[in-house]
């Protein structure tokens, strides 16, 4: 599924709303969550899952092709653990 | 400022502000969104949204593992698990924020 076949079925379930409503919405929605991961907050979305920053520590790092070691700095990096709702669904509506 | 968390009620407030529909349906939108994606999901189709990342449904093999509070055997059934790989842009965006911070 892409971002316009998301709209797309947005629209089925939200014939009252315009479809340049909707697109503005999606593009709302995960601009919103990447400026809240930049900031390093956190995402939660209850059911669905949670959006984090993890930090990963600066590290010797090795160029597999040349064997030259080069340093890797620090960075962040986004993290996303999925709710207990998706795991479930995922799984067939099991139980995990 | 550090460790705040957007929830819900963050994200219908800026659908209201930014799209400027009525509340009531800013929240029916957001529950709808996630909805679809969690459809797809589960009928194993990955999500893609350009800019911000992909979710990605991959099955797990069973495997034997270990209580690791009791260090007792368990056996893990095969399950689906939802990856999310971050687009490049939404990595730089969190990197070049870092670089901000340090430099």
């Amino acid at each position: 599924m892409l971002r316009s076949e998301l709209v797309t079925a947005l629209a089925a379930r939200h014939p009252d709303l315009r479809s340049s409503d909707l697109e503005r919405a999606v593009d709302v929605i995960f601009e919103e969550i990447s400026r809240a991961m930049e900031k390093g907050d956190r995402v939660e979305l209850r059911g669905f899952g949670a959006f984090s920053v993890r930090e990963r520590e600066a590290r010797e790092g090795r160029n597999p092709r040349t064997g030259k070691s080069v340093s890797i700095d620090a960075k962040r990096v986004p993290f996303f653990r999925p709710g207990k709702e998706l795991r479930e669904r995922v799984n067939g509506g099991a139980a995990d | 400022m550090a460790n705040a968390t957007l929830t819900r009620v963050g994200l219908i407030d800026a659908l209201v502000k930014e799209v400027g529909l009525a509340r009531p349906d800013c929240a029916l939108l957001l529950e709808s969104v996630f909805e679809e994606i969690t459809t797809a999901l589960a009928a194993k189709d990955d999500v893609k949204l350009a800019r911000f990342g992909g979710f990605h449904v991959r099955d797990k093999r069973p495997r034997v593992g270990r209580n690791p509070k009791t260090g007792e055997t368990a056996a893990i059934k095969a399950r689906r698990v939802v990856t999310f790989r971050p687009s490049h842009i939404l990595r730089a965006r969190l990197g070049d924020a870092a670089a901000m911070a340090e430099g």
